[in-house]
């Protein structure tokens, strides 16, 4: 049974189809990566799956429980799945300790005292021991998205979502926020990127689809995909990503 | 090109921008000088000047009269200590109704929407007259029947108005990311606007908001026209009794007293805020 798994899911804005009939198995503990053109309904395909867009047509299921329907209640389903998004999106009013303790105080209802032990834990896990009292705007781009994707964590997710999230990084900084995800797929999480780090998902990932016009053109293997793929668009995108 | 130092140990470079700079503050100071000479000049030569002389700028008036008149503005400093508060609670809540998405709470959006309207859309000076005058007329008992609540009322009605208008614009200029941050976190959408939107909100709007306020502690003076001895009242008693015009003059110099200093730090905190964003 996969952990997650979306089958023929359509999401459209308006009249343009960003999602036309995605389906994808993601078992527990994998690292699919999802890469392809911008445009190409990688970001909406996230953002459906943590329930912050509404699918027109198809199901997602996490842990064989449908969490597509109509009316659902997302707050319950979101608590299980993280996201981290390109931008960072860090609360700029909070330091990066408050940042990660507002989820797990207001949803899991506990205290500051009980959460301090558990949320250093975090920030020495991921370097970040030094930056605990900063606000957001006293952090490099590549601190920040490490303290967005511990504020994802420290609300235990099942899933880990990530979009895009070395996009808006100095090159410099990159490294950093992958050594991140690796060290998440070492300790088992189960994760979905949408990422132009093709070097990246070449290594990492257990499966990586390749995406275009809101269409799966082409999935499997890393090492398949990259060093024999099927599809001439698959080709021509490779040919163009990597140099 | 090399800016060797000079005997002063300035580059040429300094030396030219010295001398400009003390050009322009010559030009400025000589024509401020110049127009200043002007109205000193030219109004006095005016044929009426000594009669506006007299009635407007009497200094036995104005000595006389001030501490009168500074006693009556504490009345409108307090009419306006326990209106603000209100006004930020009002408004505040009234903004946040504005944006509710529940079907069932829609008739406090309609609510909201028509509260906005009507009271942005009637002259203060209306509502004071309407409300001031109109609820005590319902034949309230004693202390019911208070000028100063229903126009202090009046005032918190106007003003709440604006003010909700202001912090929804807040709310509005929080971007769409920050409430998906806090929504993919598994927050309630009342707690991702009281812990994430809101307090940048707030933040983002203080300096309006302190515009407003200064409009409101003006305005407090249409409470004369309901009742209240205020400053603007005090000053109109002053000026049948003595038939001079000078409380007038105090009274806008004890205004001026307030709010230049309150609308400066409003501008400073403008500019602070933009320097910070770009």
């Amino acid at each position: 049974m996969p952990k997650l798994s979306l089958k023929n899911v359509v999401k459209r804005f308006g009249e343009k189809t960003v999602c036309n009939g995605i389906s994808l198995d993601v078992e527990e503990g994998q690292m699919v990566c999802l890469i392809g053109a911008s445009g190409g309904g990688k970001s909406t395909l996230l953002r459906c799956i943590n329930l912050l867009e509404n699918i027109e047509d198809g199901e997602i299921f996490l842990d064989d429980t449908d969490i597509s329907i109509p009316g659902l209640d997302p707050q319950p389903v979101r608590r299980r799945i993280g996201m981290v998004f390109q931008s960072f999106n860090l609360f700029p009013h909070m330091t990066a300790a408050e940042n990660v303790m507002l989820a797990p105080r207001r949803v899991y209802k506990r205290s500051r005292n009980d959460l301090r032990a558990e949320i250093t834990d975090l920030f020495i896990r991921f370097g970040l021991a030094d930056h605990m009292n900063h606000y957001p705007d006293q952090l490099s781009g590549g601190q920040q998205q490490r303290v967005a994707i511990v504020r994802a964590l420290a609300m235990k997710p099942e899933v880990m979502l990530f979009d895009e999230i070395t996009s808006a990084l100095d090159p410099q900084l990159v490294g950093e926020v992958l050594d991140v995800l690796r060290l998440l797929k070492d300790s088992g999480m189960t994760m979905v990127l949408a990422t132009h780090e093709m070097g990246f998902a070449r290594e990492a990932a257990d499966k990586v689809c390749f995406l275009s016009n809101g269409e799966i053109i082409e999935e499997g293997p890393a090492k398949a995909l990259f060093e024999t793929p099927q599809q001439p668009e698959t080709q021509a995108f490779l040919a163009r990503a990597i140099k | 090109m090399t800016d060797k130092p000079s005997a002063a140990g300035k580059t040429r470079r300094q030396l030219y921008e010295d001398r400009l700079r003390r050009r322009s503050m010559l030009i400025a100071a000589s024509s401020t000088l110049a127009v200043f000479l002007a109205v000193i000049i030219l109004v006095p030569m005016s044929p009426g000047w000594d009669r506006v002389k007299a009635s407007f700028f009497n200094w036995d008036v104005f000595v006389k009269t001030f501490p009168k008149l500074l006693e009556a503005f504490k009345l409108d400093v307090m009419i306006f200590l326990w209106s603000a508060p209100a006004i930020v609670i009002l408004g505040l809540l009234v903004a946040l109704a504005r944006d509710v998405r529940s079907p069932a709470l829609f008739p406090l959006r309609i609510l909201g929407a028509a509260y906005t309207d009507i009271f942005r859309g009637v002259p203060v000076v209306l509502t004071v007259y309407l409300i001031g005058f109109g609820i005590p007329g319902l034949g309230l008992p004693r202390p019911l029947n208070s000028p100063y609540i229903w126009g202090s009322l009046a005032l918190i009605l106007t003003y709440a108005a604006y003010v909700a208008e202001i912090f929804r614009s807040g709310i509005e200029s929080v971007h769409a990311s920050q409430r998906s941050a806090a929504q993919s976190l598994g927050l309630s959408d009342a707690d991702s606007m009281r812990f994430v939107i809101l307090p940048q909100a707030i933040r983002r709007v203080i300096p309006s908001q302190m515009n407003m306020f200064i409009a409101l502690q003006k305005d407090v003076a249409l409470l004369s026209f309901i009742g209240p001895v205020e400053i603007f009242r005090q000053a109109g008693v002053f000026k049948s009794l003595l038939a001079n015009f000078t409380p007038y003059v105090g009274a806008a110099l004890i205004f001026l007293a307030v709010t230049i200093p309150a609308t400066r730090y409003a501008d400073y905190l403008l500019a602070k805020q933009n320097r910070e964003r770009s």
